[in-house]
């Protein structure tokens, strides 16, 4: 088993803003899938979600706020699986609902230093 | 009280005090010194109340006794004297006499001291059950036995390996500092939910042995809650889940010590104080903004005491178990979960997420599947409870699912 770690992606200005309704039934969605994979064991890390704004740092102390300015995709949480192979990561990640509203996962293996 | 129901009962009372007492005293290394002074006390008082009458005040009694027999051994055993009353005097210098407090704070004290010594990772999570029953219960080695369905031998062994391990980890029976308490706690409350497990789910023939096993391990989990530095919220959820449980006691076994499954019980047998008791406590867990496990299987026991089906109570009881297993993987929970989600989404969903679970060494797994394809597939489900029933270890395991079976063939 190794650890796998998946990137919630998505254009966050183009969430339509729902009713208090829909915002709970998007939560719930979240957690029953995401309890899904606990269930079998697999999760390694719930994660997080990251706050919609945030800071790069360049060369040259150049400080700017962003990244959101230059692409219009950004991450908006992270969590972190255990799978035997890419094929049974990105198997797991199939379900999130993330994909349901136009987001992506990036799922990337985590390799040891 | 006549004299012989009395003797035992201080026994089960003032046994365990007088013996925490003298393991302060002499520090973990004497745990047996410890024992056998207060086995001896007992042994005084068998031997002459029959003789001199009951005396007045039969605990002061036993104290007194104590007290010198604590002493003589001192004045007696000269390397004993040597290693240990220097230790103890030069931590009260200036009196000559070693004092041997038993008054009630000091008792209390040192019985939460010896639960944390107890509960230590350097021994195994049986030996500190059994060690807690001994040393803090004042449970026989055969009652032990009979609890934790094994023999006596094997108890002995294992309290002798137990204690031996204490002593070469020079183990402190000391109250954990503030900023240690929060880690300390937590294999003492694991212990103590293993502990009232032990109980709950005994197989052991012995109904009152097991309801005093459960009732030990509420007495232990109160001790830290009136206990200032380990009245943590978590305490107070570990409690309440412990008196959810225990409020079904009286419904969850027949005269004949059959099981009765949760939906069969009558509601009217579930005791209505401790789940009140239970409520207290919970409502008391609410401070803070750590949830811990106890919060989340405390919130799922008080759900259980709604007898009634409806969808609140099971999305209520699905997310509590979502979250408990992303704090807690466990495979009781993968299934309890998936149980919960048929009940909250429906079969079909349940049945879907339940074949991902990979959990075919477990024979609650085959059971759950059962009880999921019932009336959707019926044929499926006898086949998986008959996987379930050649797997099941327990008299209790094979009666539920036979059970089972039998209402799924009468029912078509």
């Amino acid at each position: 088993m190794k650890d796998y770690l998946l990137i919630y992606r998505m254009d966050y200005s183009a969430i339509p803003q729902g009713t208090a309704e829909q915002m709970e039934a998007m939560t719930k969605r979240w957690m029953d899938w995401i309890a899904g994979i606990a269930a079998k064991g697999r999760l390694t890390d719930r994660g997080n979600r990251l706050a919609a704004t945030g800071k790069v740092i360049k060369g040259n102390n150049v400080v700017t706020n962003g990244p959101f300015t230059e692409i219009k995709e950004s991450i908006g949480g992270y969590s972190m699986v255990n799978a035997d192979s890419y094929d049974d990561a990105v198997e797991l990640a199939k379900e999130c609902p993330i994909l349901a509203v136009g987001g992506n996962v990036e799922v990337r293996e985590i390799s040891l230093l | 009280m006549e004299q012989q129901e009395l003797i035992p009962h201080l026994f089960r009372t003032e046994y365990r005090k007088i013996t925490a007492v003298l393991c302060k005293l002499f520090g973990i290394a004497h745990i047996e010194v410890a024992e056998d002074i207060a086995g001896e006390t007992f042994l005084s008082a068998l031997e002459t109340w029959p003789y001199r009458g009951i005396p007045e005040n039969p605990t002061a009694w036993l104290y007194s006794v104590a007290k010198n027999k604590a002493k003589n051994h001192i004045n007696r055993s000269h390397i004993f004297a040597e290693k240990i009353v220097k230790e103890v005097q030069s931590a009260t210098p200036l009196s000559e006499e070693i004092v041997i407090d038993l008054s009630e704070k000091n008792i209390t004290d040192s019985q939460l001291q010896m639960l944390f010594a107890i509960c230590h990772p350097a021994i195994s999570a049986e030996a500190q059950i059994g060690l807690a029953l001994r040393i803090l219960c004042g449970f026989g080695i055969d009652e032990i036995a009979n609890a934790l369905l094994t023999n006596k031998e094997t108890i002995s062994k294992r309290l002798l390996r137990a204690k031996e391990k204490l002593r070469q980890e020079k183990v402190k029976i000391e109250y954990p500092g503030p900023a240690e308490i929060n880690d300390r706690i937590e294999p003492v409350l694991t212990t103590l939910y293993l502990l009232f497990n032990e109980g709950y789910y005994s197989e052991s023939n012995d109904t009152v042995l097991r309801e005093d096993l459960c009732l030990e391990a509420m007495r232990l989990t109160h001790l830290l809650i009136e206990n200032e530095l380990t009245n943590q919220p978590k305490v107070n959820a570990l409690l309440s889940l412990m008196c959810f449980q225990s409020s079904r006691f009286a419904a969850r076994k027949n005269e004949n010590g059959d099981i009765i499954l949760y939906e069969d019980q009558n509601e009217s047998l579930w005791n209505r104080d401790l789940i009140d008791r239970g409520v207290y406590f919970l409502n008391l867990s609410a401070k803070g903004t750590e949830i811990s496990k106890y919060h989340l299987e405390a919130s799922i026991a008080w759900w259980h005491t709604i007898k009634e089906d409806t969808n609140e109570k099971w999305e209520s009881i699905l997310q509590l178990f979502n979250h408990l297993l992303q704090i807690e993987y466990s495979p009781v929970a993968a299934l309890n979960r998936t149980y919960a989600l048929s009940k909250a989404i429906g079969k079909e969903a349940a049945i879907a997420e339940a074949e991902k679970l990979q959990l075919e060494h477990n024979h609650f797994y085959f059971t759950l599947l059962g009880e999921l394809y019932k009336d959707i597939d019926n044929h499926k489900a006898k086949q998986y409870l008959q996987k379930a029933l050649s797997m099941a270890k327990t008299q209790t395991d094979k009666q539920i699912i036979k059970k089972k079976i039998e209402a799924l063939i009468n029912y078509h």
